[in-house]
């Protein structure tokens, strides 16, 4: 079977600084169960673009293996996608990133498609710091391959065949943080409000953007006694701040009341303004992040918000001084030394 | 002089200008390797072909190590059997190397010790150089004592055997230019050796080397080098790599010329990325990225990494996405003797992965080859749109091979392909066409592509390994399925065409037709063509065939067609070669005959020659080959 829209756009439908309506940032129907979380995020990140005014075709879109993973078909229609294998999107993201340095990259991902067959990847790209948007849409089980558990199972979960998980999970969140990741997110696809604007504040972040989203999986993991279950979520989320993310090219207005917010300025110079919920929260301080998430986390909370950024950060290509063209616009002219230094080379093994 | 020892008379002696093998028997980390080089390369500029080969253990320090040299003005260039000089600087292997020895040789040794009764043959010369006591006198550092005592026994070397003393004192100051003060102690250290054995002995001996013009405008170096050198010239700018001998020279050697010759002279930026990833999985999937996204990029492995590679390797095949992969290999399986080399990846490489999947494979056998070979790979990918594998192996990556100079076309392009930019969109649609990222229109099987980013609303598609119709569009359809794998087939047969045909070597008796054939590839090239030229000169005429890309040229088909009896040399135990011949042209298999070599070193004439011999004159083998009737 084969799902494509309907090319049908309504006259009135409202367009962007750049003149695209939100169609244009749409994909194929989506095949998922009804009521995935995972298409959520999907239209999430679809009104993230369309409201930053990203031109569609300078994303691109790189998923490993899974439901998740099976997403980037159903956004950004108009931007080059690539589901790759299972576990292994960091690594092709990195080569593309390498190739062309001046394209938007939004890597999805799943929590065994991270957490397991990936995690060594995973653990890589957050220490390169390439400049991506990382997003795992993690359902605390394997939707794909029905229902197994995953690494970021809980302790004492039962899955749909009655077995229980006694395994420590992983919490990738804390993982990136420890590596290093230079901005750390984390979120519920069913928190549109909050997933918006840490997705675009993510985008315009110049370095590794990861924002672990909780997806439940509606067919196989929306159980009782599972953290990454609707109605646990709803009723154990904590959020570190009320988030609002403001692109460079706007004039900062002095909308936001001084005091209860603070604001953090990105590399670009566009701005977060956090509007906290939790007192004392300071998301450019790692160490801080790690012990509120580890906090939470004992409680049985789910610390959800942006959790930290570093505002200039060192990324693949400033570390390795990689030219600012793009590597893969250079032709012949500059890649080639030609032959007359081919033969002074040939001296040096005479 | 008085005290000069004469080697035994009852002794037989070899007597040879020019036609010897020479061994250096060393301990690894002891700085061996740099003299040694520093002695294969004098014979080199005194116009003599040379062929030097490392043997040496996987272990950094402390372990025998051996570097073989073989000097040969007829210009052969395999590994020859029988040490006519061992240079044992080695206490550890001294057994061994003892009896490596021909009848007649020479054994040359570290006399400041008498040498242990156990390693005195009657058979051959003994030569004492007391390099640890003259080292003793001469430096006060134990490193300086270790480092001097290789440059000695090259400065004996030279008296002994007749090298040009000039040659040698150039040498040194070529390889310490920019270190001055290092010219004149390490000229010293060689004058010491020099002196004591024209001192001691009478030199040269009766196996020697003398000036020659057969080296021409040849150069001297690694298949490595000329593969990292390459990917520069091909227009590599993504190169992905995780560390495994014998292949790891490879990116090191890009890095080295990239450096020099890829930096942007306005901003003192790269114009090439390389990524140390943390497997190789992470390495081909980097490579495949950045491909996708239109950068040549490459990576280098060996057999071990292969493995790990393989379910990228089906995914790029049934993406189309290119990728240049250097495969060095080595013995395997698994770690094998990593430092041994052989040709054991023929078939994983060529079927590597899941499902229906196969590569495009070439084969260069000297480091010209290398150069010419890894080029190629970067226009065959591009224009393919799939992955191609460069096979050299451990001895023609790692060793210096002599062979022709470099060259390059100014006046080439890069073939990126089919790939179509924003206009030629434009255009397309003008037409009335849709683009398709997987459709058939020259019927070549190769199809247009587009790379991310080119236009705002036309060209994108969405690249996966499941399977999709010509638009890119998902689909589980069997017929969809069927067509779009008959098309990467048709794609196959395409690629024959594109690629390099195998080299022709016809038996030198024009004017009779030879029904025995012998198939090789890789660095079995030098020696098959000697163990020809001995066979040839007994009488026995075979044509030679030198595979140089899979899939295999019509050619190799005719060869195969217009023989009775064709032996396939294999570098490795089930005849790897000889299986792929068999499996793709349906070849008759008892046509094909086996010739293996698999103990780790690279093969010799003189085995080839023995089996060609044993099974064309074997009793039952005799009728059938009446044209190859012995000369003596
Ligand atoms: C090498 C390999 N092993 C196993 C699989 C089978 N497989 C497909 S999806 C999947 C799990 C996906 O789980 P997750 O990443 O959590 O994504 P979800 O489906 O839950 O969104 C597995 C094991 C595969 N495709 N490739
Ligand atoms: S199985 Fe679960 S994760 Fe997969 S589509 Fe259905 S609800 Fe979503």
């Amino acid at each position: 079977m084969t799902f494509i829209r309907p090319d049908f756009r309504h006259p009135q439908s409202p367009k962007n600084d750049i003149g695209y309506t939100s169609k244009d940032y749409e994909g194929a129907l989506s095949t998922l169960c009804a009521g995935c979380g995972h298409d959520s995020i999907s239209a999430a990140l679809i009104q993230a673009c369309f409201e930053m005014s990203i031109e569609p075709h300078k994303v691109a879109k790189i998923s490993g293996i899974g439901c998740s993973s099976k997403t980037p078909t159903y956004f950004l229609g108009n931007s080059h996608g690539f589901n790759s294998v299972h576990g292994r999107m960091p690594s092709v993201t990195t080569g593309a990133n390498l190739a062309n340095r001046e394209l938007k990259y939004v890597g999805v991902s799943g929590d065994g498609d991270s957490a397991s067959i990936g995690l060594g990847q995973f653990a890589h790209v957050v220490r390169r710091n390439l400049n991506m948007l990382y997003i795992v849409e993690n359902n605390g089980c394997y939707g794909l391959t029905k229902g197994q558990m995953s690494a970021t199972t809980d302790v004492d979960s039962v899955n749909k065949s009655g077995m229980l998980n006694e395994h420590q999970p992983i919490d990738l969140v804390n993982l990136a943080l420890e590596l290093g990741a230079t901005f750390v997110a984390r979120s519920f696809s069913g928190d549109k409000g909050q997933l918006v604007p840490l997705m675009k504040a993510a985008m315009s972040h110049r370095g590794f953007a990861f924002i672990d989203v909780v997806s439940p999986c509606v067919t196989f993991n929306n159980n009782v006694g599972s953290t990454k279950s609707y109605d646990y979520i709803r009723e154990h989320n904590e959020a570190t701040s009320a988030l609002d993310f403001v692109p460079m090219k706007d004039e900062i207005t002095t909308s936001y009341e001084q005091g209860a917010s603070q604001e953090v300025t990105l590399h670009d110079g566009s701005v977060i303004h956090l509007t906290k919920a939790i007192s004392g929260f300071d998301p450019c301080d790692r160490r801080a992040a790690i012990d509120a998430i580890k906090d939470h986390n004992e409680r049985g909370e789910i610390l959800t918000g942006l959790l930290y950024v570093d505002t200039d950060p060192t990324d693949l290509h400033d570390m390795s001084g990689t030219s600012c063209k793009p590597l893969n616009s250079l032709n012949e002219d500059v890649l080639c030394p030609g032959n007359a230094t081919l033969q002074s080379i040939n001296e040096s093994f005479r | 002089m008085s005290n000069k020892t004469n080697t035994k008379s009852k002794v037989p002696t070899l007597k040879s200008v020019n036609e010897l093998v020479i061994k250096f028997a060393n301990v690894n980390g002891t700085g061996s390797a740099s003299a040694n080089n520093m002695f294969a390369k004098a014979i080199f500029r005194m116009g003599i072909p040379v062929t030097p080969k490392n043997i040496f253990p996987s272990n950094i320090q402390g372990l025998p190590t051996w570097y073989e040299v073989r000097i040969s003005e007829k210009g052969y260039q395999g590994r020859r059997e029988g040490i006519d000089m061992m240079v044992a600087v080695n206490p550890q292997s001294m057994d061994k190397d003892v009896k490596s020895v021909r009848a007649g040789g020479y054994f040359v040794y570290d006399s400041t010790r008498p040498i242990d009764i156990r390693y005195i043959r009657e058979d051959i010369h003994y030569i004492g150089i007391p390099l640890t006591d003259i080292c003793r006198q001469e430096y006060t550092d134990a490193r300086q004592r270790q480092l001097f005592k290789n440059v000695i026994y090259i400065g004996a070397l030279a008296a002994l055997l007749g090298i040009e003393f000039n040659v040698l004192s150039d040498l040194v100051g070529d390889q310490f230019k920019g270190k001055q003060k290092l010219i004149a102690p390490n000229i010293h250290a060689l004058e010491l050796g020099y002196q004591y054995a024209n001192n001691h002995f009478d030199c040269p001996l009766a196996i020697r080397v003398e000036r020659r013009d057969l080296v021409k405008d040849r150069i001297l170096t690694t298949g490595n080098n000329a593969t990292g050198l390459a990917a520069v010239y091909a227009g590599a700018t993504v190169a992905a790599w995780y560390p495994i001998t014998p292949s790891t020279s490879v990116v090191e050697a890009f890095e080295k010329y990239a450096s020099r010759l890829r930096i942007d002279a306005g901003t003192g930026l790269k114009n090439y990325a390389i990524v140390q990833a943390e497997d190789e999985l992470s390495a081909i999937g980097m490579v495949i990225g950045a491909a996708w996204n239109g950068a040549r990029s490459f990576t280098a492995t060996s057999g071990p990494g292969i493995s790990l590679m393989s379910e990228f390797l089906g995914l790029a095949y049934f993406a189309e996405v290119p990728a240049v992969l250097i495969n060095v290999q080595r013995a395997g399986p698994s770690t094998g003797m990593p430092t041994r080399t052989q040709q054991p990846d023929v078939l994983s490489c060529a079927y590597a992965s899941h499902g229906d999947t196969k590569h495009v494979l070439l084969f260069p056998s000297n480091p010209k080859e290398c150069f010419d070979l890894t080029a190629e790979a970067f226009d065959a990918t591009d224009r393919l749109q799939t992955p191609v594998i460069v096979m050299p192996d451990l001895d023609l990556g790692m060793n210096d091979h002599l062979c022709e100079p470099f060259t390059w076309d100014d006046s080439c392009r890069y073939d990126r392909g089919k790939v179509l930019n924003a206009a030629q969109l434009d255009e397309l649609s003008a037409r009335g066409k849709r683009f398709g990222r997987y459709n058939d229109v020259d019927g070549d099987g190769i199809c247009y592509r587009t790379y991310p980013g080119t236009h705002p609303t036309k060209g994108a598609f969405f690249t996966r390994g499941t399977s999709r119709d010509p638009y890119a569009v998902y689909s589980e359809d069997g017929d969809v399925y069927v067509e779009n794998v008959n098309r990467l087939n048709r794609k196959f047969i395409t690629a024959k065409q594109i690629l390099p045909a195998p080299e022709q070597v016809p038996a030198k008796n024009t004017n009779k037709k030879s029904e025995v054939g012998v198939i090789y590839y890789g660095t079995s090239d030098a020696s098959t063509r000697e163990a020809l030229d001995i066979l040839a000169a007994e009488g026995v005429f075979i044509d030679g065939l030198r595979i140089k890309a899979f899939p295999f040229h019509s050619l190799v088909e005719q060869f195969i067609h217009n023989h009775q009896q064709i032996f396939v040399i294999d570098q490795n135990r089930d005849g790897q070669m000889r299986t792929l011949l068999v499996n793709e042209l349906d070849a008759q298999p008892s046509k094909l005959i086996k010739l293996l070599s698999y103990d780790g070193m690279p093969i010799t004439a003189q085995n080839i020659r023995q089996q060609i011999e044993n099974h064309l004159f074997t009793e039952k083998t005799k009728k059938k080959t009446a044209n190859t009737k012995r000369g003596k």
